[in-house]
């Protein structure tokens, strides 16, 4: 029944919905006035990327994009919003200065990633289609084994990144 | 393509009984709670409408459907629906996970599982849907514009972040004791057939789910974001009307699955004592087993929900600072603490001593 | 079956979400057909006990809870990476408790360091 559903173009129909609904959402997110919609939009595109992970078979990873990105860091950036005043009074007028070079910078971003993907095409994919090593359980043999400098580093990297938001986040006592 | 639709109606047909269950124990358990309270509290409870006021949920369910909607003038329309839309469906969608008993055996031979779906990453799944959980009361209280939903909502989604930690260190330890899989199917299944139950290896590991489980639930005695003596209703001050009754609905189907995942886990789920299983073993159809094993399932379930709300009829509730040291300071060490003893009494146990 | 997960088994989360959005959206409709509407100024406004309400509740709050959204972010992280050692604890042996061990150490580093600095202190 698997083979059955991974073969016929099925797969394809759900990457180009998939794909249809994570740009569509991603312009929504730039586009959208309300910040609080920008950031519901940027949480449907990690669903539909995380849809895209389960295409692959990587079901660990799409439930950590879920867990970390949906239902981690989205809650602090939706604090962040909250927190920032959002009366429409308050707005401040940006200056035409700031929008040029917005734009410029982005434009940038967007010829050095059309620049990357050029050479794309040619690549062939690593792996077949119906792999398992998305599963957990062949990732935790990959990542304890093969990868556990990384690893290690890793968690001197959160230990850093926990230093720094103490720092940021609270003030020493006035002597 | 006749098998994907097989498959598909027969998956169809399972979400919506799990559906048509969650809502019924959810119903049921408002009724429940007002007679359970009315036992601790030495006076009747509901009894007026029907027998044992046994048709009050429906009173109550129908009389929120005919209530005037409310939404204030200066909130934000879209998002004030949007709210109370994703508290109750992601307390729905946590339902699909978790293994409800043996597979029952169909005329042509093939096995119908009671389980909507057995994931690889089962219990990841739900600590996903958990997480997205919090968006509903977070946009729900900050789209009311309201002083008390917007404190109610922070504090809610401060609460059930913080919770969500020691949730996942105490299901780590779990996961090593029982064996190594995340699917609650394979979790239930390694209990039974001459396995002890999780709690026996876990004891430490359930009360800190336990108590996590009352946190991420919005329970007594962690229901601060609700907290009328100083928030009148927390995040659901502004709702009216069926709105309303999603957000308290919600709390209760949450209520009845963390139930169900603390039943299913850590006391065996579907399965009995060794004891009472060999009593029917062989002298019943495999079918019939299989329904004694959910009769007992739906017990431990009632037998949680009865604890969560002896505990709110008991206990008072915590203050803001006493409910977050708790979480830090209190769960997240022992929960490493029981991860290290875990990790090392499984050692053991694999042989490596 | 568990060791071949494939994607097909996400096909009823699919369903089971479908059946929950047709639920909630049913609810929500009928609700606003059944119920009378009566409205008014004062009735529309947002409740604040009586009060007349000043400004909205679009303020910045304490700092505190932001700061505790970041350490959940961090220790989610770290949670999470201790799920794939749980599934092969068995395959893994003395070489993954070490490894793990090491993990936490360095994580009860940054948790005493929370605690030094006071940073979950609540009241101030």
């Amino acid at each position: 029944m698997s083979t059955l559903l991974l073969n016929i173009p099925v797969t394809q129909y759900m990457f180009y919905f998939l794909s249809f609904v994570a740009i569509l959402c991603g312009m929504m997110v730039v586009i959208s006035k309300n910040p609080i919609h920008s950031i519901l939009y940027l949480i449907l595109t990690f669903f539909s990327i995380a849809g895209h992970y389960l295409l692959l078979n990587a079901q660990f990873l799409a439930v950590v994009h879920i867990i970390v990105y949906a239902g981690a860091i989205m809650v602090l950036f939706l604090y962040v919003i909250m927190m920032m005043n959002l009366n429409e009074k308050d707005e401040p007028n940006k200056k035409v200065f700031l929008k040029i070079a917005a734009v410029g910078s982005a434009g940038l971003l967007l010829l050095t990633l059309v620049g990357s993907l050029k050479g794309a095409e040619k690549m062939v994919a690593a792996a077949p289609l119906n792999t398992n090593v998305g599963l957990i359980k062949n990732l935790g043999q990959t990542l304890f084994g093969e990868f556990l400098f990384p690893f290690e580093i890793s968690s001197i990297l959160l230990l850093a990144a926990m230093v720094g938001a103490i720092m940021i986040g609270k003030k020493d006592p006035v002597k | 393509m006749l098998i994907i639709w097989s498959f598909i109606i027969y998956k169809a047909i399972m979400c919506v009984a799990v559906f048509a269950v969650a809502l019924g124990i959810a119903a049921y358990s408002t009724w429940w709670e007002r007679k359970f309270a009315g036992l601790l509290q030495d006076r009747y409870g509901p009894k007026r409408a029907g027998p044992f006021g046994l048709l009050q949920p429906l009173a109550d369910g129908g009389k929120l459907f005919f209530k005037e909607e409310i939404i204030p003038n200066v909130s934000n329309k879209f998002l004030f629906i949007l709210g109370p839309s994703l508290v109750m469906i992601t307390a729905l969608m946590t339902g699909a996970v978790i293994p409800w008993g043996r597979p029952l055996h169909l005329d042509n031979g093939d096995l119908f599982h009671l389980q909507i779906t057995d994931l690889n990453i089962g219990f990841l799944y739900l600590l996903g849907v958990v997480s997205v959980g919090v968006y509903g009361i977070m946009i729900g209280g900050w789209a009311s514009n309201n002083k008390y939903a917007l404190l109610g909502a922070i504090r809610a989604s401060s609460q059930m972040i913080s919770y969500e930690v020691a949730m996942g260190l105490a299901v780590v330890a779990l996961i090593i004791s029982s064996g190594g899989s995340l699917s609650l199917n394979d979790i239930v299944t390694a209990q039974g057939d001459g396995g002890v139950a999780n709690v026996c290896w876990q004891p430490l590991g359930f009360i800190i789910f336990f108590v996590c489980a009352l946190a991420e639930t919005n329970r007594a005695p962690f229901d601060l974001p609700e907290c009328e003596a100083e928030l009148v209703g927390g995040y659901h001050t502004e709702y009216s009307s069926m709105k309303l009754g999603l957000f308290l609905f919600a709390e209760y189907i949450n209520m009845f699955i963390s139930s169900a995942i603390m039943a299913a886990v850590y006391f065996g789920g579907y399965n009995m004592p060794e004891w009472f299983e060999n009593l029917y073993r062989g002298s019943v159809s495999l079918d019939t087993f299989a329904l004694i094993g959910m009769v007992c399932f739906v017990a431990k379930i009632f037998i949680f929900i009865s604890v969560f709300m002896w505990i709110r009829w008991t206990i008072p509730r915590f203050r803001y600072d006493q409910l977050m040291n708790l979480g830090w300071k209190v769960l997240i060490p022992l929960s490493l603490l029981n991860l290290g003893i875990t990790a090392l009494v499984q050692a053991w146990r694999n042989g490596l001593f | 079956m568990n060791s071949t997960g494939t994607p097909i088994d996400y096909l009823p989360i699919v369903l089971m979400f479908l059946v929950a959005l047709g639920f909630v959206v049913t609810t929500i409709v009928a609700t606003h057909l059944l119920g009378p509407k009566r409205k008014s100024k004062v009735k529309d406004a947002v409740f604040e006990c009586g009060i007349e309400s000043k400004g909205n509740a679009r303020f910045p709050f304490s700092v505190k809870y932001f700061l505790v959204a970041i350490l959940f972010v961090l220790f989610d992280v770290e949670v999470i990476f201790m799920y794939p050692w749980a599934v092969n604890f068995k395959e893994l042996g003395w070489l993954g408790i070490i490894e793990m061990f090491t993990f936490i150490a360095l994580l009860l580093v940054g948790f005493y360091y929370l605690m030094a600095k006071k940073a979950l202190k609540w009241e101030d």
